[in-house]
């Protein structure tokens, strides 16, 4: 038979999915039309990080006109069961809080009601009890067993502790020449899509099934999960998506809990309901990508060989093990000795549990946590064996006759030259200029560093390397997970068109036109005469688990089983063909449009008519040539389940990356500036090559994010603080630079194409690389992500002096959050203000914006405020308590106010002394504000506060001196007045 | 992100923007741009009853050179003043921070005088009329006054604006012989709120140095004859007399270290350019 003409493969065509897209004809999920009567979801979240919910009342909301219901943990929990968690351990995930609210942002209620306006309405009629708990927050801190315990089930925070080793480890740190370690810690962060979570739902009591059409991305090994969490088999929920999605980036995965939770919010409207998550909500609450701390040791020669590592990590994983999770921690474990040659490994794995969001997919997904530490590593030995980096990374690679390699973890690594596209980023890179660029700027004074990192970058995930956090005891009682079945269609029409449909989800990456190549590549047609589908129907299309978009997939996977399909096609036509052109099938070729016969082109058909010819003429084809429509189900037999030993081979392909960079440091404000960006790749054969240029493009601008600008913030009660692109960074045009992209091939022997995964490699190596020359340029060790300027002035500025006698005082910094001092005086005595702070007609005229105050005893107040600062203006009610009396000298007041913005707590202590004829009142607090406003204001939160607190002290100034003024009347006509 | 339900009135007149004022008092805000107050209206951090645009006042859409100002109407959007062909003559300052101020797509929308009520403590227009000793002129429906740029700003978005009030228009200052001007500013991406902005006026041997970003509010201090280490020492006083905080994007320390480093800046590029 002819070989395939490879024509289209190769080439940056014209992609099919563009036209639609920049003429506005999208069709995401907020586009699409929905069935009259559909209604609208609101969800109320926590604004604490841990508290017992004591009371939920929706009364007033559900009373609302429009208002068709209001979802609470107790429906949940009545119509559907918790969601399946990764770990064998006694703990439930529910897709709303039950009982207990564990992070900011966890779904409290849903309100169903017309319209979403309508919907918010009805949130701000839910009144919630909660009953404050101590948070942790600090992965390290979650170790203790005395922190406050997320999962009672679990008996600690502590959700896995497994350790592996690989060789002789310790051997190889009891003789090597030096042990050189690196502690890190890497934060949270997100690759946050412009499009975010939105779904229809809908059940059918009639069948008892859910319909929902989601812009969920995979993988489909979650469909399981949510269907066995609604109690309907399978087959009983219809899962679709829309034919766009506006970016995922791994986050869209995180979507799953809330299509349990609609598809009830749904059922119990009676109703089709539409949800489309705002971005408060998704910055808040969708997903993160796990932060981690992490030791790592490395065994080393005196000639920068290393011997051994040894990894001790400890994975945060947010407040609930959230499938696929721990699944971050272990994706990297076939390739946690990166991109080089070292025999022996100890690992020492923990999965904690902490008052955060919790994590899941998300671009890069555990290589950045890694990779982070390992390439930092390697730029210590450097520096402490006084060696060039380059020639550490050199004398440590895996050589090029070794591949397919076998890692210590049991990776394996499919393919590779990592010398040779090492030298090639050196010369065409430019490595040299650079460095003499460097020690230029260095002459000058100025601050300029160059820094290196060296990755292997997984893709195509083994869907049983997850069970490595399983011991093998409990994996041999669970069955054999393993492989990742990638699947494809194509079909041929009456008249002889191509249909292909996969079931890769795609979210803008060019799925449709690389299949498309594939595809007319096979059988000789133009791409524009093959249509892709790629929305997906779970009650239609062929899948399976490993369906979806996520582990880079595509290219290697995907693209593989749908080659695979056009060949078996190919194969049946060609048996078609050779009847009709008289000819042996191996004689037959494709090309042009034609079916011909090799040697002879006059003796052809045309491709339609052959490819029709089993449609009207069946009688006259062969039972086992008929070509209609191929389904392939494709996996790669070195997918192999975790070994005994714990070997995994995590991934099926395994693309490399060199890259370096130069950053100069403003001496002035601290910022960096990447100066030059250089990188490497070898992502097997290349099927597009604009499209693998764009995908090291984005993830780039994504990791140059992670490097310098975004983190998921928390403070240290767990109030989130990034709820907003203006708290939570993106880099823009003005930000990202234009890295210089190098590229050589070695084609993957284990997929159909040659091709590897290219889409998460510089969400691994640009962190580091940014950070390595930062170091680099500072001199710095310790650096974690991140590199602020604020963070960096300690290296550029040095110490701060101290404060001149010329200035004035000045609170000093508090433990909390938000801390504050402050006097003033006023002409009343002591005894006189001291009256007025426990007296409730006088606190009702101070507290800002109180409405009513009520005595609930002596020492306990009740109000409603409205408290704000310029327009923004929340109601909320506030609990007030005296205690450390102290008459007529101090007294302690605590309070917390509860709204819809979120809550304020604080605690402060008011002295008075006597000063002439009046009192001098000095006070300081501390307070902590958490929920929206937190999320949303954090810049001016501080200088609300003080300003809300002076606030009352100066009208408990302005009352006091009225007092000392006027004596008994006035006091009683202020009391009149005190009401318009 | 979906507002409460208000009203809407679309003021044709001072005159109605003033009667609703009137009327409804703290639950009435002026819209102009929009550029703040639809976000905080979508995330029911403002709740007002009645939102008044005031864009279709004709006499508050206009720029007009005065004799020693330059009056801006409340109507005209940043991008308007920004493309003014006498500003960067009139007042090279104002010129200066203008790019700084958001966006080019926010610039289109927000206005000058909307940035002014907001009075946001990292906001640029602001500081530089305080930087100018510029002046806020506010009306209601009785009255009309002038409030100096000193006593307009009196806290973390909080003016001298009464409830019934709205600004009619801001004066900016213009330049003058002798004078220098420079503008500094440092965010974490182009366009975000600053960490520190610095707009300085020198003259003669003396400067004014305008600080946003820090305090509550913008200051300006008067530095009079100072050079060399005087000066550094008179950095640093401000620098913690401005009680700067902590917050996500920045330590009280940095502020205070950008104060006495983009300070220094700032008043060294202003001397040199006294014209």
């Amino acid at each position: 038979m002819a070989t395939a003409a490879t024509n289209w493969l190769g080439q940056s065509i014209e992609r099919v999915e563009d036209a639609a897209l920049l003429t506005g004809r999208g069709r995401f999920i907020d586009d699409l039309g929905v069935r009259p009567g559909t209604l609208y979801a609101a969800i109320l979240r926590s604004p604490h990080a841990h508290a017992a919910i004591r009371a939920i009342r929706a009364d007033a909301a559900k009373a609302l006109p429009g208002v068709a219901a209001v979802v609470t943990g107790a429906e949940v929990r009545a119509l559907s069961s918790s969601l399946a968690v990764g770990v064998k351990a006694p703990i439930e995930c529910w897709p709303i809080a039950v009982d207990r609210v564990r992070y900011v942002g966890e779904p409290v209620a849903v309100a169903v009601a017309a319209d979403r306006y309508l919907a918010e309405d009805a949130l701000d009629l839910i009144e919630v009890d909660y009953e404050p708990l101590p948070a942790v927050i600090d992965p390290l801190a979650a170790l203790d067993p005395a922190s406050p315990m997320l999962h009672e089930g679990l008996r600690s925070n502590i959700a896995s502790d497994r350790s592996f080793r690989y060789g002789d480890p310790e051997r190889a740190f009891a003789e090597a020449a030096r042990k050189v370690s690196v502690s890190v810690r890497y934060p949270r962060n997100s690759c946050t899509p412009i499009e975010t979570y939105g779904l229809v739902a809908e059940y059918d009591p009639s069948e008892d099934a859910y319909d929902v059409t989601a812009n969920f991305m995979g993988p489909f090994s979650l469909h399981p999960v949510m269907a066995r969490a609604l109690k309907v088999p399978g087959n009983r929920l219809r899962l679709r998506t829309p034919p766009d999605s506006g970016g995922s980036f791994g986050v869209k995965q995180g979507i799953f809990p809330y299509i349990v939770l609609i598809g009830v919010a749904a059922r119990a409207a009676g109703r089709p309901v539409k949800w489309i998550e705002d971005r408060l909500e998704h910055l808040t609450a969708s997903v993160s990508a796990t932060n981690r701390v992490t030791k790592l040791d490395a065994a080393v020669d005196a000639d920068g060989r290393i011997r051994a590592l040894a990894y001790d990590q400890i994975e945060d994983v947010g407040a609930h093990i959230r499938a696929p999770e721990p699944a971050t921690l272990y994706r990297m474990h076939g390739n946690l000795t990166g991109a080089y040659d070292i025999k022996n490994l100890s690992v020492r794995n923990r999965v904690v549990l902490t008052n955060k969001t919790p994590t899941g997919l998300n671009r890069g997904f555990g290589g950045p946590q890694m990779y982070y530490p390992l390439e930092r590593l390697v730029q210590r030995i450097a520096i402490e064996l006084s060696l060039d980096p380059v020639e550490v990374i050199r004398r440590n690679l895996v050589p090029a006759e070794a591949f397919p390699f076998e890692t210590a973890s049991g990776g394996l690594l499919d393919s590779g030259d990592y010398a040779r596209a090492i030298e090639g980023a050196v010369v065409d890179g430019g490595l040299a200029e650079l460095r003499a660029r460097r020690d230029e700027a260095r002459r000058q004074g100025r601050l300029y560093g160059i820094g290196f990192a060296t990755v292997v970058e997984p893709s195509v995930s083994n869907m049983g390397y997850i069970t490595t956090v399983l011991s093998p005891e409990e994996r041999r009682r669970a069955g054999p997970k393993n492989g990742a079945q990638a699947t494809a269609t194509i079909a041929l029409d009456p008249g002889g068109a191509v249909s292909v449909h996969v079931a890769s989800v795609p979210q803008g990456q060019g799925h449709r036109t690389v299949a498309a190549q594939i595809v007319a590549d096979a059988l000789g047609l133009d791409p524009k005469n093959i249509r892709v589908i790629a929305d997906f129907d779970s009650a239609r299309d062929a899948w399976s688990i490993a369906s979806g978009n996520y582990s880079s997939r595509f290219a290697a996977a995907v693209g593989g089983a749908v080659h695979l399909a056009a060949i078996r096609l190919k194969t049946r036509l060609a048996r078609v063909a050779a009847t009709q052109l008289n000819v042996q099938p191996g004689e037959i070729e494709f090309a042009s449009g034609r079916v011909r016969a090799r040697g002879n082109p006059d003796n052809a058909l045309p491709f339609n008519r052959v490819a029709a010819t089993s449609h009207w003429s069946p009688g006259s084809v062969p039972d086992d040539a008929q070509a209609l429509r191929e389904t392939v189900f494709w996996t790669a037999p070195e997918l192999t389940p975790p070994t005994d030993a714990d070997e995994i081979n995590s991934s099926l392909c395994h693309g490399f990356i060199f890259d370096f960079c130069g950053v100069e440091i403003d001496r002035v404000t601290a910022a960096v500036r990447v100066d030059k960006y250089v990188t490497m790749h070898d992502c097997g054969r290349v099927l597009h090559p604009a499209m693998v240029a764009g995908q090291i493009t984005g993830g780039f601008a994504q990791a140059l994010g992670a490097a310098l600008y975004e983190e998921y913030a928390y403070s240290p009660d767990g109030n989130f603080l990034a709820g907003t692109f203006a708290d939570y960074l993106l880099p823009t045009t003005n930000e990202v630079p234009t890295p210089l992209l190098l590229r050589i091939e070695t084609p993957s022997p284990f997929t159909p194409l040659g091709a590897k995964g290219v889409g998460e490699g510089n969400c691994m190596s640009t962190p580091v690389c940014i950070a390595n020359a930062v170091a680099d340029a500072l001199g710095a060790n310790a650096l974690d992500l991140p590199l602020t300027p604020s963070k960096l002035a300690a290296f550029v500025h040095g110490k701060e002096k101290d404060r001149p006698s010329s200035a004035g005082t000045q609170a000093a910094k508090g433990a909390r959050a938000l801390h504050g001092e402050g006097e003033t005086k006023v002409s009343a005595s002591p005894e006189q203000v001291w009256a007025m702070l426990l007296d409730v007609d006088t606190l009702a005229t101070i507290i800002p914006g109180a409405h009513a105050v009520e005595k609930v005893s002596d020492k306990k107040f009740r109000a409603d405020v409205t408290i704000g600062v310029g327009p923004v203006k929340g109601r909320y009610r506030a609990e007030i308590k005296l205690s450390d009396l102290d008459p007529p000298r101090a007294v302690s007041l605590s309070g917390s106010a509860t709204g819809a913005l979120g809550f304020g707590s604080g605690k402060g202590r008011i002295t008075l002394s006597p000063e002439g004829s009046g009192t001098r009142i000095s006070y300081g607090y501390d307070a902590e504000i958490g929920g929206k406003i937190a999320a949303i204001g954090g810049r001016l939160l501080d200088g609300a506060a003080r300003m809300i607190i002076r606030q009352f002290f100066a009208a408990l100034a302005r009352r006091a001196g009225r007092a000392a003024q006027s004596g008994f009347f006035a006091r009683i006509r202020l009391l009149f007045r005190r009401r318009p | 992100m979906k507002p409460a339900r208000f009203d809407y009135v679309r003021a044709d007149t001072l005159a109605e923007a003033h009667a609703v004022l009137a009327a409804e008092g703290e639950n009435a805000r002026v819209i102009a741009g929009g550029q703040t107050l639809v976000p905080m209206l979508s995330m029911r951090l403002a709740r007002p009853k009645v939102v008044i645009d005031i864009m279709h006042i004709a006499p508050l859409a206009k720029i007009a050179e005065e004799k020693d100002a330059i009056r801006v109407g409340a109507a005209v959007r940043q991008a308007e003043l920004l493309e003014w062909p006498a500003l960067a003559e009139r007042q090279p300052l104002m010129a200066m921070a203008l790019p700084w101020v958001g966006h080019a797509q926010t610039r289109s929308r927000g206005t000058v005088c909307g940035s002014v009520a907001h009075a946001d403590p990292s906001a640029e227009i602001p500081l530089v009329l305080l930087a100018l000793k510029g002046e806020i002129e506010l009306s209601s429906r009785r009255h009309k006054r002038r409030v100096a740029a000193e006593e307009f700003f009196t806290g973390l978005m909080s003016t001298a604006c009464a409830e019934n009030e709205l600004i009619d228009s801001i004066l900016i200052p213009s330049r003058r012989v002798g004078e220098g001007f420079a503008f500094r500013e440092f965010g974490r991406r182009h366009g975000d709120f600053a960490i520190v902005a610095c707009a300085a006026v020198a003259k003669g041997n003396s400067v004014r140095l305008g600080v946003g970003g820090v305090a509550d509010r913008p200051v300006a201090r008067d530095l009079l004859d100072l050079d060399g280490s005087a000066l550094d020492d008179a950095l640093d006083t401000l620098a913690w007399d401005l009680e700067a905080r902590d917050d996500l994007h920045a330590s009280a320390s940095y502020r205070r270290a950008l104060v006495r480093r983009l300070g220094k800046e700032t008043i060294e590029e202003a001397r040199r350019c006294r014209a």
